[in-house]
């Protein structure tokens, strides 16, 4: 026997349910940053900042983590932006769909879909021990390209799409070669959907830790060359919370790493929207 | 005698399989405007994009006969495209203007070229401006950007922009289509003027706007050259049925 | 200036950037080799040595003794990834529903960056506060060490919340409007026509969100480490620990030398696969339309 259910009802607590079920949600997640950053924020103060960490983190600051952390992601993006900007100029200007743009893709999907740890054994097996850089920077920040490689590909390639055919046709009818109509015309048009895309790599290089760890080690001094050792925050933040040496600093290197995270999505997030009003 | 600077023969184009163009022959003369009309399809497009090879950015295009631009063969190996895409100039339907400022928008070409003395592209600038009415209404605000141009006057920039190349020809595809008529008046004003030191090559689905401003009309129907001929007497005694019926609005 | 040579001087260059802008695209497709290359080539002659079978079903997990049984860890990563999916797609789906179908579009425009803003929070800091929160609480309220599957699925559900998420948007927003003008204009109420027509019409891009999410949570290392507290055997209830693929080789790594570093390398390579394996199937499933 079929109970039929008035329909008005059933949307009425359908509704109610998956609202709850959202609002659970959406309270979770900032439940989270506020946590942290409540009990974070009040230790972070310049000095937290500026000075290195003291016996192993019991004390002190994060100052050399800070410096690990820019370093490593500044070289993560110095490498794969070229890489993946090129790979998306190539798979975009000067070829059409055929099998071997397929295999790119594919590639460059999987690649998307490692999980950090495999980088992390990927970077310790072929950078720190086969060619021998050791537990240092280059070796870090080599993993952490090849992490943020399929990111950059995938938003430069949709970026440099958006940009309309007749800008192609009028930089040839301008007499330029194929290489200057793409770096003078069609480049700079595409440059806010580019740099959202290593904006948002950026950020995520930031919070990597299992890929770091074993690359770049988690040595406290501040780096002084592309082969030493450093620590990034959110190594620096486990090691922390793990071995239980500091709470207070634990939650304080946490709320820098939220923020940082925060402010670089919304610089991202900003400049995606301004690109897209200028073409959409 | 009127000198032919381009000159068609036999010449066919190809997408793949399909003929966009099929065995056409004619002459343009020097500083002469030369119009071509026809319905949507007929190969206008094809003929003025196969005259400065834009269509070589398709990949199945393919071209066979023969289309000289002062006598050289322009699909001979020889041929430097980039250069052949200089000396004709062209000008799209819609108003393209580089996301950059008007001053940038001219010098655009000639820095591709090498030119990098300031001083000579701001005389081209100025140059250039004044051919296409412009400078008066833009010269003190050369930084802003051109996006920022109304529709007709970004045409003209457009215009412009392919002048400080110092090409030959100026070849228009439908370049008022989308402009209002008092834009669309100035821009025929200028080509009138243009005329005097380029051989203008105009397409336009608007057959008055023909009528205006060419000396000789062509008429493309499905790929062939129907007839080609003096302006007035296409407009008035064509000689062949078909033309007489597109221009007097039977099919369009 | 330029003379018509120069200019085809110019143009024969063009055929060697095209080239070095090919090579320059293979490096994605190179890395990924060359990863397989290494992991496999490390990882493999070890389970060859002991065997496979000995490998995937032992439950021995005693590196010391030359005993290396990934089966608790399988079962681990399993069992974990379960429970983080009966987490995660429930209030994912939720939200997603309730963003695209019954939310204006200014909230959605609001709401589903801040929720992909989440989805950048470092994997330290879920785990950071399923340790000072979470598994205090399972410890006090439900017994047992608080360090259990439990814990795992709950933070690592939460975790993946944001993938299934905003992919299942991107479904919902894909299907035609004309489905759901169509379902609406024959009397159907809103949620009748989620569930009848969007929500089928949707349904590869949610399925491909879901394994995505899958992926995800398998492959998640710091969070588990932390919480889940790592004990090489088979859990025998939500509150037991617990430890995954991925822990196994984060844990050990720091340490390892000789034949145990190979056999991390070996759970490197199973987890791999099984990655691989969901990663294909996420592709295939998904109906990708090219904008």
């Amino acid at each position: 026997m079929r109970i039929h259910i008035d329909p008005k009802a059933e949307q009425r607590f359908f509704r109610a349910f998956l609202w709850l079920l959202t609002g659970i949600t959406v309270f979770i997640l900032f439940f989270i940053i506020f946590y942290v950053l409540k009990r974070g924020l009040p230790v972070v103060s310049l000095g937290f900042l500026m000075k290195n960490p003291v016996e192993m983190g019991r004390a002190g600051g994060i100052f050399s983590t800070i410096v690990g952390t820019v370093a490593l992601t500044l070289l993560a993006i110095l490498i794969a932006t070229p890489l993946g900007v090129g790979s998306a100029i190539y798979l975009t200007e000067y070829t059409r769909e055929n099998w071997i743009t397929r295999v790119i893709r594919f590639g460059s999907e999987c690649l998307a879909g490692i999980p950090s740890i495999i980088f992390g054994l990927f970077g310790f097996i072929l950078f720190v021990t086969k060619l021998g850089l050791g537990w240092s920077l280059l070796s870090g920040g080599l993993t952490l390209a090849f992490m943020i490689l399929p990111t950059i590909i995938r938003t430069s390639e949709e970026a440099i799409r958006s940009v309309p055919y007749v800008y192609r046709e009028v930089g040839f009818s301008l007499g330029s070669t194929k290489w200057q109509t793409v770096t003078r015309v069609v480049l700079p048009s595409a440059l806010p959907g580019i740099a959202t895309g290593v904006i948002l790599s950026i950020g995520r290089s930031i919070g990597e830790t299992a890929a770091v760890i074993f690359t770049a080690g988690s040595s406290l001094h501040i780096p002084t060359s592309l082969f030493s050792s450093s620590r990034t925050m959110s190594v620096h933040f486990y090691i922390l919370a793990r071995e239980g040496i500091s709470m207070a600093n634990a939650y304080g290197t946490a709320a820098v790493l939220i923020i940082a995270i925060l402010v670089i999505n919304v610089l991202a997030y900003t400049l995606m929207n301004r690109f897209m009003r200028k073409y959409c | 005698m009127e000198k032919a600077v381009i000159r068609a023969k036999s010449f066919s184009h190809f997408f793949g399989p399909v003929p966009a163009l099929k065995n056409i022959n004619l002459e343009v003369y020097q500083n002469e405007i030369f119009g071509i009309i026809g319905p949507a399809g007929s190969g206008k497009s094809t003929f003025l994009r196969a005259l400065n090879r834009l269509n070589d950015l398709i990949p199945s295009s393919r071209p066979e006969g023969t289309l000289e631009v002062f006598g050289r063969d322009v699909y001979a190996p020889s041929t430097s495209v980039v250069e052949l895409r200089r000396r004709l100039g062209m000008v799209f339907a819609t108003p393209v203007p580089l996301p950059r400022s008007i001053f940038e928008n001219i010098t655009f070409g000639p820095r591709m070229a090498g030119e990098k003395n300031r001083g000579r592209l701001a005389e081209l600038v100025a140059d250039c401006l004044k051919k296409t009415a412009l400078w008066e209404e833009v010269m003190d605000r050369l930084e802003i950007s051109a996006l920022k141009l109304s529709g007709g006057q970004q045409q003209r920039l457009c215009l412009a922009r392919i002048l400080a190349l110092k090409p030959e020809f100026i070849m228009l595809d439908e370049p008022t289509s989308g402009l209002d008529p008092i834009s669309t008046m100035k821009i025929e004003e200028t080509l009138r003027k243009l005329q005097a030191e380029y051989t203008v090559i105009l397409v336009t689905n608007n057959t008055k706007q023909a009528a205006r401003v060419a000396d000789r009309t062509a008429f493309f129907l499905n790929g062939e050259l129907v007839e080609l001929d003096r302006t007035e007497k296409i407009f008035s005694a064509p000689s062949d049925r078909r033309t007489n019926d597109y221009i007097s609005g039977k099919f369009g | 200036m330029t003379s018509a040579a120069a200019m085809t001087r110019l143009e024969r260059n063009e055929k060697l950037i095209r080239l070095a802008l090919l090579l320059v695209a293979f490096s994605a497709v190179s890395t990924l080799v060359i990863i397989t290359i290494f992991i496999f080539g490390e990882g493999t002659p070890v389970m060859f040595k002991y065997g496979l079978k000995k490998f995937l079903l032992s439950l021995d997990w005693f590196p010391l003794e030359k005993s290396y049984g990934l089966l608790p860890m399988i079962l681990g990563s399993l069992f974990v990834t379960a429970g983080a999916l009966v987490i995660g797609v429930p209030f994912g789906l939720a939200c997603a529903i309730v963003l695209t179908e019954f939310s204006s579009k200014r909230l959605r425009r609001i709401l589903k960056p801040i929720i992909e803003l989440l989805a950048g929070i470092p994997s330290v800091v879920y785990g950071f506060m399923g340790v000072v929160i979470l598994v205090p609480f399972i410890r006090d309220n439900l017994g047992g060490p608080g360090l259990s599957v439990l814990a795992a699925s709950i933070i690592l559900g939460i975790m993946i919340l944001p993938t299934i998420i905003s992919i299942s948007i991107d479904s919902l927003e894909a299907v035609p409007r004309s489905y759901r003008e169509g379902s609406i204009a024959l009397g159907a109420t809103r949620w009748q026509t989620t569930r009848m027509v969007m929500f089928p019409a949707a349904k590869s891009g949610i399925i491909a969100s879901i394994i995505l999410g899958m992926g995800r949570a398998i492959g998640e290392t710091m969070a588990v480490i932390m919480i889940a507290g790592n004990a090489a055997t088979i859990p025998r209830s939500l509150l037991d620990p617990v430890r995954t693929l991925t822990s196994n080789i984060a844990l050990e790594m720091g340490y390892a030398a000789g034949e145990h570093r190979e056999a991390l390398f070996a759970t490197g390579v199973i987890l791999f696969i099984i990655i691989m394996v969901l990663n294909t199937i996420a592709n295939l499933t998904s109906k990708r339309r090219p904008s």
